[in-house]
């Protein structure tokens, strides 16, 4: 029933809001090729995705998440996350906003080529919950010394 | 298709430029739930990456403003490939009515939600009015 919160509400500042993202849309994130696992803004959780030359950072922000309901799986460079928030609706009290979101999800990321399937760590942290990935080593740049 | 190819931007501030100051003051606003019960509001807030620390609530008058910032533990030179949170920064702000104890909010902090519960005053609080059969 709360799934889609752009349904919720229907105050002027949510259709600022709905405005505002509507915009992103037109002229912000349209305009690159979005990749073909990217998922609409708004989605749960949102996901960042850092690279340096040795490494591969996924971080979703997932706050109030049930630790124990994670399962995160890297199969070659595809990574897969799948986990349960719980945010249910209270019987005895009368809602005004309800923007969280409650149940299960599941995000599939394509990481870069070279990542380490058997280098693989998660933490979670203050609602964070980042997963570290090794590039191989053949990959990385290496300093070609000119004679 | 070498990397998860959707943006490629510094995923760190940079204030230097005109684009990195407009992303520094861009806020995040934290997705919340708002209900009420016989004793008062409870307001649940999402603000991942922010810690008691970085956290500040404050009320001025009848304004209840949550604000954080998120520490996300990121290496020296990384290069953001994909970014759904374009600032680390979260802010919003509510108008509180006139039968809330401000001075009762209680709040708490647990894996990235905020939890504020704002009683009200004990003379508006629902009673039990017994009906006499006679």
């Amino acid at each position: 029933m709360f799934g889609n919160r752009t349904n919720f509400g229907g105050s002027l500042f949510d259709e600022f809001r709905r405005l505002e993202s509507e915009m992103d849309g037109l002229f912000g994130r349209g305009s690159w090729p979005a990749g073909i696992r990217s998922v609409a803004q708004g989605t749960y959780p949102p996901v960042n995705i850092g690279t340096t030359a040795d490494q591969v950072d996924v971080y979703l922000f997932a706050a109030g998440l049930d630790a124990g309901s994670l399962d995160i799986s890297l199969q070659q460079n595809l990574l897969t996350i799948s986990g349960e928030r719980k945010a249910p609706v209270r019987e005895d009290a009368d809602y005004y906003r309800k923007e969280r979101f409650d149940g299960s999800f599941r995000r599939l990321v394509t990481l870069p080529d070279d990542v380490d399937p058997e280098q693989v760590e998660a933490k979670y942290r203050d609602g964070i919950l980042q997963i570290h990935v090794k590039r191989q080593a053949a990959s990385r740049p290496r300093q070609i010394e000119v004679k | 298709m070498a990397d998860a190819n959707v943006e490629n931007s510094e995923m760190t501030t940079r204030d230097s430029s005109e684009a990195g100051k407009r992303e520094s003051e861009m806020t995040l606003r934290p997705l919340v739930d708002i209900f009420e019960d016989a004793n008062g509001i409870n307001l649940m807030a999402d603000m991942p990456g922010v810690s008691r620390e970085r956290l500040n609530i404050e009320v001025d008058k009848d304004m209840l403003l949550v604000e954080g910032d998120a520490s996300i533990d990121m290496p020296e030179g990384m290069e953001a490939v994909h970014a759904d949170v374009r600032s680390t920064r979260y802010r919003r702000s509510f108008a509180l009515s006139s039968e809330l104890e401000v001075d009762g909010i209680d709040a708490s902090l647990k894996d990235g939600v905020l939890n504020i519960h704002i009683p009200k005053r004990p003379e508006v609080r629902p009673r039990k009015i017994e009906v006499r059969v006679e």
